[in-house]
């Protein structure tokens, strides 16, 4: 008889993505099925989807989720975490929902130590609205806002929201990983295993940010996309442990 | 406890919040409505399980609210009318998501910044829905100590039972003032009945999900109509209006809240001069008590709407009358507080003007 080695999650839905190929969102989807049920905890997990391209996370994800304001998720995750202490909450988030609008209420919450776990997916542009300029866009890079590229001076510096979130005193643990190679995927979801782990174990606000591709946006191949954020976004956001409070858990 | 004390009214909200069964309170710093936010600071660390959480903004204490919801909380956020403002966006997702929430307006001077006076100018935003999209939410409006404790019970009951955001628009005369209260004996929220809705976990039940987003134009039709009926049941039953000295009255004003306490005064003084009029106060400014007012036109052919705006709540006035009296306003915005003496003043000009008679 022949033996199983790949299934579809217990987490996830049977629901074909919506997602464009080579998006990484649905990647990032699996991780959290699989690492929901390694931990134990998809029967006491709760979720709070963003506004943008992942707001439909709720059809891939099975487990109760509650959708935020575009940007308020991590306000959210705290009404409900603070009510219900004994369960696993978490955000997912793309660049402009948590660094751009959502910015207040992500710096408070990681200073408040709110024990939760915010999934902030960085793919440098607004997806769901067509692609116009995010906080993370790189320099003289196109997008719909940003035509000719974005400027330092007109539009600033790509903010690197991880690093801020570090310096307050209730983050306990925060990665930036990526999702364009097996190797990198395999990381990102380590990553989030020990973010989940982090709450479980009551240590503080965690959150790893995933780089992630946005072929259609970018207006590349999925392999260009995967080349682009190697070339390009790994020299401006870096992959590296920002913060660990937590040690090995 | 359940003796007679004297309190000051933004506390006397935050006690009755508490008895309520109310568990998590969000807030931010705004006058003239602090000592809610203060007085809940002190009455969640004494229960055994409340929350209390001083928010960064008050973006984030409506949305820490809708969290504490969805996870089955009775829950309740106040501000002041700027910060009322910023707290929409949070009211429409918790209308949309029929999430039950206590909402608190100490009203002041505004427009903008405005000043911190006690004023009546939220009305319009208070009652037709305040943030974007096709909803209303329910809104009570007390006019002293003991209704305040009474209708801060009735406004988490009412939130459970239609599932709604629920509104209890003060001002700031009517959080500052202090008047003897009895408070309901505080309600075991063990006994609450259970949320099916609730997010807490989907251990041995199907997941859950509590959302807004209805792309296909045909459910988001369809929750807009269920919403419309959800209203309109509310709308059957339970406005509610106070009536003074309306039995014989030739004029009637209506005001509510702090207006309301100030027109009584003054009918109070045309009365002992022997005028016949009287009051009408809504104490549900939504759903608006249209068919108290329109059955008093049938002995009223005068009505005199008294607010702290420049006319907002007339216009539900003469809505409800279409057309079966007249409908004439008087009013003081952007803080001023008129006396009694004034409003005796102005009805009775009305009074005579309309040819209703000397004193009889």
């Amino acid at each position: 008889m022949a033996k199983k080695i790949f299934e579809r999650p217990r987490y996830l839905k049977e629901n074909v993505y919506h997602y464009c190929p080579g998006c990484g969102h649905s990647i990032i989807h699996r991780l959290l099925a699989e690492v929901f049920d390694e931990l134990g905890i998809g029967e006491r997990t709760i979720g709070v989807p963003p506004a943008g391209c992942a707001v439909l996370a709720y059809n891939y994800l099975d487990v109760d989720m509650g959708e935020a304001p575009h940007g308020r998720a991590v306000a959210v995750a705290t009404g409900i975490k603070r009510t219900l202490p004994d369960r696993i909450v978490f955000t997912y988030q793309g660049d402009g929902d948590i660094a751009a609008i959502g910015t207040a209420e992500t710096i408070h919450a990681a200073n408040r130590g709110e024990n939760v776990t915010a999934v902030f997916v960085n793919n440098g542009v607004y997806g769901m609205t067509g692609g116009q300029m995010a906080p993370t866009t790189l320099l003289g890079q196109s997008s719909t806002t940003t035509p000719g590229g974005r400027d330092r001076i007109r539009d600033g510096l790509p903010i690197d929201l991880s690093q801020m979130l570090a310096v307050t005193g209730g983050s306990a643990y925060i990665e930036r990983t990526a999702v364009h190679s097996p190797k990198h995927v395999r990381r990102t979801k380590k990553a989030l295993a020990k973010a989940f782990k982090t709450q479980m174990q009551g240590l503080g606000f965690s959150l790893v940010e995933v780089v992630s591709q946005c072929p259609t946006n970018w207006k590349m191949t999925p392999t260009d996309a995967c080349s682009w954020i190697e070339e390009s976004i790994l020299p401006v956001y870096p992959l590296t442990v920002i913060k660990d409070e937590v040690g090995d858990i | 406890m359940t003796e007679k004390q004297l309190m000051r009214g933004s506390h006397v909200i935050g006690e009755a919040a508490v008895r309520a069964g109310c568990r998590f309170y969000a807030g931010y710093p705004i006058t003239p409505q602090n000592e809610l936010t203060e007085y809940m600071a002190g009455a969640m660390s004494r229960t055994r399980d409340g929350i209390f959480l001083q928010a960064e903004s008050e973006l984030a204490a409506v949305n820490m609210v809708i969290g504490a919801a969805m996870a089955g909380a009775r829950t309740m956020t106040s501000s002041s009318s700027p910060g009322i403002s910023l707290k929409q966006e949070g009211v429409s997702y918790l209308a949309a998501q029929e999430l039950p929430a206590v909402l608190v307006n100490t009203m002041r001077g505004g427009p903008g910044l405005g000043n911190i006076a006690p004023s009546q100018g939220d009305y319009f935003q208070a009652t037709r829905g305040g943030g974007h999209g096709d909803y209303r939410h329910i809104v009570l409006a007390p006019a002293s100590g003991q209704e305040l404790a009474d209708l801060t019970r009735t406004a988490f009951d009412y939130a459970d039972r239609y599932r709604t955001p629920v509104m209890i628009l003060g001002d700031g005369m009517m959080g500052q003032m202090m008047e003897p209260v009895v408070f309901p004996e505080p309600l075991d929220v063990s006994t609450l009945p259970d949320k099916p809705w609730k997010l807490d976990g989907a251990a041995g039940r199907p997941s859950r999900v509590i959302l807004s987003l209805l792309l296909n134009t045909a459910v988001e039709e369809e929750l807009n109509w269920k919403l419309h009926r959800k209203y309109e049941a509310i709308a059957r039953e339970i406005p509610a209006a106070e009536t003074f000295m309306t039995g014989d009255a030739r004029l009637v004003v209506i005001a509510y809240g702090t207006a309301a306490r100030i027109a009584k005064g003054a009918v109070k003084m045309l009365r002992e001069k022997g005028l016949r009029v009287g009051l009408l106060r809504p104490v549900t400014l939504w759903p608006f008590p249209d068919r108290a007012i329109r059955e008093m036109s049938r002995s009223v052919n005068d009505f005199l709407t008294f607010e702290m705006s420049t006319g907002q709540m007339v216009e539900d006035v003469r809505l409800a009358l279409e057309g079966r009296a007249r409908v004439h306003f008087y009013g003081r915005p952007g803080g001023i507080i008129p006396t009694p003496d004034e409003i005796a003043g102005v009805l009775h000009s009305r009074y005579e003007r309309s040819g209703l008679g000397g004193p009889s």
